[in-house]
Order: C-alpha cells, then structure tokens, then sequence
C-alpha cells in the first residue's frame, strides 16, 4: 500500500514557518499533536502521503515514522496512492441516498469509464466515495480539495449528473 | 415568533465579522461574566439553565462542568467537538460557518468558568472552510482584546485554536477526539477515568459539542432561569435541528424544544411536507445512531399522544415504540425508500467507522453489512433476520464506546417496525430486486 516512489521531501520555507506556528498551539512536549494538520499540509504540497513524505513528516515533529504511518493509515481523508489531480470525494450515506447519490455515483463511474477507487487515463479524475460529509441538507454532494485554493475542500451540493457535467467542464479544469 | 437563541442574526449580512457581531449584542457574555462573575457563578447559571448536552447524548451541560478535577497545578482544558459525522447531522457546520463567533463567545465564557488557560475547537478534517472562518474569527478576536493575555484587562488569559481532524466519524466520541487531538489513532478511551479527571494529556477536560458551548452567551447574558423557561420540563431551551431527505424544504431549523413532530414535518416553517406531494414512511429523527421509526408512531406515541420533540416525548415507549432526540440529525423516508436498502447502507456505515478495538463492533458491524447485503440484492435466508437480531444484539453495551449500540440500534428497529418489508425481500427476490421495486405497507405510511 504504501509506495516509495518519492525522494527529496521538503517543505518550501513558507510551509516550514507554517509547520512551526501549528506546532506552537500544543504543550512543550506535545508536539506529536501536530500531525493531522501537518500531514493536511503534505497532502496539499504532494497530492498524496508517500512513505518518504511520512518519515520527513515524523523529522518534523522528532517522532518515529511509525507513530505517522498508523496515523495516516487510520484517517480517511490521506491519499496513501497517487491520485488524480482532482478527487471526487462523493457522498454514499444514507440522506445522500435518499436523493439520488447511488445514480451520481454510476453517472461518474460511466463518464470517465473508471470504477470507484479508480483515476481516469488523463490523470485528471479520481473517484472515491466517503461517509456523510454533514451537508445532508444539500443533498447529494461531494467535495474536492482545491490546491488552487489553499488545499481547501470545497462543498458542491445539490447535485445532478448535469451539474458534475458542467464542473467536469469550467470549474476542475 | 419562536425564540431564536443561537440563530438570531445568522442571516444578518457580516454576522461573521466581529464588527457586526459587536452591533448585535456579541460578546456582551464574556463582558459580563468576566468582570461581573465569578467563575462558579457561570457554572451556576449553566447549571439552572438546564441546558443538555447538544451532540447526542443529552447530559447536563451544567453538571459535566461540575465534575472537572480541580487539582493544584495541572492545567484544565477545554474542548470543543465540531467533529459532526452523524449521518443526518449539519447544524454545527451551518452555525459555524455562519455566525463564527457565536462559538468563540461561547468558548471564552466557557473557559472561563472551568479555568482552562487554553482550549481546542476540534473541526471535521473535511470542514477545512470552516477551519478558516474559524481562524479568521479567532484572529479577530485577539485584536480585539477578547483573547489573549489579560482579556479585557481582567486577570483572565485564554488562547484558542482550531485543530482539524482527518476523516473519522469515531472522533466524534470524546475520548477518540482526544486521542486524536494529541495525535494519535481515535481509538476510544475505556473510562473511567472521565475526562473530566483525566482527559487531554492526562489534565481534566471537558468536551461539549459546539451547539451546548454557544447556547453559554445567551445563559449568561439573560440567566439560566430564563433559560429554562423555554422548552417544556426537563427539555429546556432550543435545538438545531438539521432536517433533511424527501421533503420540501432540507436546512437547519432553530425550534423551541416542544413543537410537535407532525407540525415540524409539515408546517411550512419547518420541514414544508413531504416532497413531491408523497406519503411519510419513516423518520430517523435524532442522526443515523437512533432508531428508526414508522410514520404512525413518529407523529404520535403509541398510547395516541402527540409526539413532541422533546428529549422525553421522542423517547416515550423506550425502544419498543420510541426513539432518540440524539444530534437533531432528523431524516425524513416518503413511501417509494426501502429500509432495508437503507439499514444496510447505514450498516455499512458503521462497519467502515469502526475504529476496529473492540470484537463485537469490528466483528459484528462487518457481518450485519454483508447479511443486510444479501438480503437487498435477494439471496437472503430465512434465518437472516434472527441472524440480524442476534448480532445486533451482541454488539449492544459490548463494547469501550457507544459505536457499538449506535450500529446496532438502526439494525434492531428496522426489524422491529418493518419486519414484513424483510420477509418480502426474502422470499420475493426476483420483485424485491426489480428497479424501483418499493414494499408498501399501507397501515404505517401517514
């Protein structure tokens, strides 16, 4: 699962000033609070979490890498694979399901020929289906995380296949 | 016009900067409590208000505050859980990211009262905009002199952060929202000991979700009696309620706890009916975890009362014939839903949660999924649904954290109130798996 496929891991010195203030938010000692914001920041600079990136994770905060790979390994928001440069993280829970997730879902699968868990041939799209994402009120919905924007998980909500049609062609370009 | 005790001005333009929270009364409770109270004095009203404890389970705000540890010279914290994952639940993410400091006033009161020097609001590792909001807000409120050292040149510090989480519903439960805030695996805590004496790194801690911390301002600003006097007995004050499936209007509803359930499902202030002019089926009405009720008895009890929403009147009839208030994550079923399609969907919800610690819920979860599965896609047997029971049954109160009981409530009650829908997929595979193909059952649809 986990691949070796990255070397020379740094953070840009903006990122590391960053990583240093989050840091400072936990108690002298306490550092290892800090792992699911910085590995948020990884995933934002990387795409994904390669082992490489782990251990350069764990340097950061002076623990061992294993501490980060059962971390990483239990959440599900870290991509431990390369992914597409967009990920459709849609919803499959039960309220999404009530109006119409199932039919999204399959309307993606069909668009792009690729099944769940799978990333399109341009490298563009892959699609992964998550657990209630709290906006059962704009159901169905998913989110991508935007690195455009900060890394930021956008809410798309009240979808229809002809909704992910039109993001598919202006917004995830 | 029903009180609005946390959503008054969230529609106000600029509500979520300090500025115009200012205008409209904000932060008038850390003022007060600040300068004019004592710390116990603030518990005190918490305690009178009667408020409970906003994320599922009900406790008395008031009385979890009075059982934090005071020992000398370990530093106490306060948490906040805006981990909201309950299926059916998006109220905290509406008020958060809407009126931020709502929750930050709410904080700085809280705080206050138990003494914490520093607190964490725990957000959803998804809700990365709201983390943002939130953090603009904070910063807001330093400049401001509202956090900081010597707040409002009184002798009280406080510093707040936000800490994200990263995709786990079982952070939800407070001792996993601890374990990963000091960075590690959610994997619940056995208690005792209760946060309370030893929770983040081992110092006592309180955890409330963040509906319970903002409710704080308006207690202090107006008294806990006042409080109190909303809602009806032991139900005081108002609930979010996140109203959401097959019907008009889906969105987050402030409501007075009391107002009957069939007025809030039909009423056009609230739920707005039924979507597309169709028959209620079921109601899921406090998040996913609580169990799931037939139209006849979510609207009335079942000694023919109108049902309210209340912690107690949701409740009457215990499971047999009730259900929960839980997050306010209120799911709403029209005629053309299948249960059983939906019990397994939510079977495979917790099976996917689970942190994997305890047998029965690893174990148990996994095979109610795969049964459930095998029902819906008609290869089901006639013992499954006594398999069904049996399981959930041997989940229920065995496990560390209460993941079990919510993953073998939804299984226990779809059985309970639509049994016949499961014996027809049984034994009518080739119709139950036909596209669209709906079991009606008329007597429970309203």
């Amino acid at each position: 699962m986990i691949e070796h496929t990255q070397t020379d891991v740094r953070f840009p010195e903006e990122t590391l000033k960053q990583v240093r203030e989050i840091i400072s938010r936990y108690p002298e000692g306490r550092q290892k609070s800090a792992i699911l914001p910085i590995l948020h920041l990884a995933q934002n600079e990387w795409n994904w979490l390669s082992a490489p990136v782990m251990d350069y994770v764990a340097t950061l905060l002076d623990i061992q890498p294993i501490e980060v790979y059962e971390v990483a390994t239990f959440y599900t928001m870290f991509n431990l694979e390369p992914v597409g440069k967009y990920v459709l993280e849609v919803c499959r829970t039960g309220p999404c399901c009530l109006r119409g997730a199932e039919q999204l879902i399959e309307h993606i699968e069909n668009k792009f020929g690729i099944q769940v868990g799978q990333t399109s041939p341009d490298g563009m799209f892959t699609l992964k289906t998550v657990e209630c994402l709290a906006a059962c009120g704009g159901a169905p919905c998913l989110q991508v995380r935007l690195k455009r924007e900060g890394g930021i998980h956008k809410y798309y909500e009240n979808l229809t296949p002809e909704k992910v049609d039109g993001l598919v062609e202006k917004e995830w370009v | 016009m029903a009180i609005k005790i946390l959503t008054e001005h969230i529609n106000k333009p600029g509500i979520e900067t300090f500025e115009v929270y200012r205008q409209h009364g904000g932060y008038a409770a850390v003022e007060k409590a600040l300068k004019k109270m004592t710390p116990d004095e603030v518990v005190e009203e918490v305690k009178k208000s009667g408020l409970r404890g906003r994320g599922g389970a009900g406790f008395p705000a008031g009385m979890k505050w009075g059982f934090l540890a005071k020992p000398e010279g370990k530093p106490r914290y306060l948490v906040c859980n805006a981990d909201e994952s309950e299926p059916g639940t998006f109220k905290d993410r509406h008020l958060m990211a809407h009126s931020p400091h709502t929750l930050i006033e709410g904080m700085i009161v809280a705080s206050y009262a138990l003494g914490a020097k520093t607190s964490y609001i725990y957000v959803r590792g998804e809700m990365l905009y709201v983390i943002r909001i939130l953090e603009k807000a904070i910063a807001e409120a330093y400049a401001k002199g509202f956090l900081g050292k010597n707040i409002l040149g009184t002798d009280y510090s406080l510093d707040l952060y936000v800490h994200p989480g990263g995709g786990a519903y079982i952070c939800g439960e407070e001792t996993a929202l601890l374990e990963s805030l000091e960075g590690k695996r959610g994997n619940p805590r056995n208690k005792p000991p209760f946060p309370a004496v030893s929770g983040l790194y081992n110092c006592p801690t309180v955890v409330n979700n963040v509906e319970t911390i903002a409710a704080v301002s308006w207690i202090i600003n107006n008294g806990g009696e006042e409080y109190a006097k909303v809602g009806v007995g032991r139900s005081t004050g108002t609930k979010l309620i996140s109203a959401c499936g097959n019907i008009n209007k889906p969105g987050v509803y402030e409501i007075e706890l009391g107002v009957p359930v069939e007025e809030f499902i039909y009423s056009d202030e609230y739920c707005g009916g039924i979507a597309g002019g169709k028959k209620l089926k079921a109601v899921v009405a406090g998040g996913s975890s609580v169990p799931v009720l037939p139209a006849n008895l979510i609207t009335k009890t079942a000694s023919g009362e109108n049902r309210l929403m209340t912690y107690e009147s949701l409740s009457d009839g215990g499971f047999a014939t009730g259900t929960m208030l839980g997050s306010g994550g209120f799911i709403v079923f029209d005629e053309d839903q299948c249960i059983v399609r939906n019990t397994w969907n939510f079977s495979r919800f917790y099976h996917h949660e689970s942190c994997g610690q305890c047998s029965p819920c690893r174990e148990g979860t996994g095979w109610m999924e795969k049964v459930l599965h095998r029902i819906e896609y008609g290869h089901g047997h006639a013992h499954d649904i006594d398999l069904l029971v049996d399981v959930a049954r041997k989940i229920e109160g065995n496990t560390i954290c209460p993941l079990g009981d919510a993953a073998a409530w939804p299984v226990g009650s779809a059985i309970r109130h639509f049994r016949d829908e499961f014996e027809w997929h049984i034994r009518h595979p080739h119709e139950a798996t036909r596209k669209g193909a709906v079991y009606r059952k008329e007597a429970v649809l309203v």
